[in-house]
């Protein structure tokens, strides 16, 4: 059979994400796309503790430790590093989750995106802070319940709506931003290869559903992923220096066929959901007008 | 000069078979060797394997290669059997504990 995703593994059994961990596929297919020659940078988050205790490890590429809000910082070094040694073909990959990017590794994110290093970044978005437990993260979605959001008689559920990354990362001169998921994994690695074209700063955010954190079977992942594009919850773009192309659902399902599957979302009313159905409506056709229009930044160099 | 500890023993040696309340069976006589079970496991515990299984549904499919799970992994999520466009694997309950 011929594979539709390289075949060669980068990341090994035996580690230590629960049944059916959506990010542990999301750094399997990155690395895939990537190759042997990457070192990755992980900070505090689920994928800091997936490997095992010491003295083991699950990638048999370098993957070093960082704290928490330093991801941008240390892949800057990384790359640096690299560079003076002449091991300039390496990719520098930071691999950080949605709180170590949304809310705590924002500045240093930002600080290394703007001084134009030649690095990856991966958010790999589980949408709460799951390896301390489920609180919400600037990357929540509305309408979430999660441990810092209970839900209770008041209905205090995630109020605000989800920050999202790669349009900030767009906002500020990235030339290279995706949106990608675990259930498309010949689109993630398609787009890594194309980022790989591009000397400079590139930013890909990963949808990477959590069973644990989001209450759904274990068995779901990959479906409750192919629901997030499909129903335009989290629409599937590219954007190279200026111009953005949007993947169209194919089979589109509505808003609530998404959230049915999902405890986090089960104390949602007809008016929530059609608040997040017109939420996400308006965001497809804004995206879709950036693709038609182009999109004017100030470009980063 | 190392500056700071490093990890050198593969998670292999960490086998996750305990884990597993349930297990996942393939019947290849169904298995068209489409290999989605293999892209989709968050464990990469199912190899792919020359000539690995015996039956298959054609003469054709028997020549390729197959996939195979590795037990010593296996978690037993259910994504590979929610996912395979065949509905060939099924998930059992795995009794290993029970003798
Ligand atoms: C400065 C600092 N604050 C808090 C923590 C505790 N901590 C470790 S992992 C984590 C959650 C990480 O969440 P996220 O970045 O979303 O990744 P995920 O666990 O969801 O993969 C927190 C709060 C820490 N290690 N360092
Ligand atoms: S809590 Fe979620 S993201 Fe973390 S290892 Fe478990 S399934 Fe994966
Ligand atoms: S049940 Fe899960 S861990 Fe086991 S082979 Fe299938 S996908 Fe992999």
């Amino acid at each position: 059979m011929p594979f539709s995703i390289p075949e060669e593994e980068l990341m090994e059994p035996g580690h230590t994400a629960c049944h059916g961990c959506g990010a542990t596929l999301a750094m399997r297919y990155v690395l895939k796309g990537m190759g042997e020659k990457t070192v990755v940078s992980v900070p505090a988050a689920c994928w800091a503790v997936i490997p095992g205790a010491m003295p083991n490890r699950t990638l048999k590429v370098p993957m070093v430790y960082t704290p928490f809000a330093a991801t941008g910082a240390v892949i800057s070094g990384l790359r640096g590093s690299l560079d003076i040694q002449g091991k300039s073909d390496y990719n520098v990959v930071g691999f950080a989750g949605d709180g170590g990017t949304a809310d705590i590794g924002l500045q240093s994110l930002s600080g290394a995106m703007e001084r134009g290093h030649n690095v990856f970044y991966i958010m790999y978005d589980n949408e709460a802070y799951m390896n301390t437990g489920v609180q919400r993260s600037g990357s929540t979605p509305f309408g979430a319940e999660t441990t810092t959001t209970p839900v209770g008689k008041e209905r205090n559920f995630k109020k605000q709506q989800k920050k999202i990354v790669a349009d900030l990362m767009i906002a500020q001169g990235v030339p290279y931003v995706a949106t990608a998921t675990i259930a498309y994994p010949e689109d993630l690695i398609r787009k890594i290869g194309n980022a790989k074209k591009i000397s400079g700063p590139k930013f890909i955010q990963i949808l990477a559903p959590c069973p644990t954190g989001w209450y759904y079977p274990p068995e779901k992942s990959v479906e409750v992923s192919r629901q997030a594009v499909q129903s335009g919850i989290f629409p599937l773009f590219e954007y190279i220096n200026g111009s953005i192309k949007v993947t169209k659902p194919s089979k589109p399902i509505s808003v609530r066929e998404y959230v049915s599957g999902q405890k986090r979302f089960a104390h949602l009313d007809d008016n929530d959901i059609e608040k997040i159905q017109n939420t996400v409506n308006k965001r497809m056709r804004y995206l879709l007008s950036m693709e038609k229009e182009g999109i004017f930044v100030l470009p980063a160099q | 000069m190392i500056m700071a500890p490093i990890a050198d023993v593969s998670s292999r040696v960490n086998h996750t078979d305990s884990w597993r309340i349930q297990k996942p069976i393939i019947d290849y006589s169904k298995c068209i060797r489409c290999m989605i079970c293999w892209k989709f496991c968050p464990d990469a515990c199912i190899d792919v394997v020359d000539g690995g299984a015996i039956a298959a549904p054609s003469e054709r499919t028997l020549k390729m290669e197959a996939p195979v799970i590795d037990m010593d992994y296996c978690k037993g999520c259910g994504i590979c059997a929610n996912e395979c466009p065949e509905k060939c694997i099924e998930m059992v309950l795995d009794e290993k504990g029970e003798d």
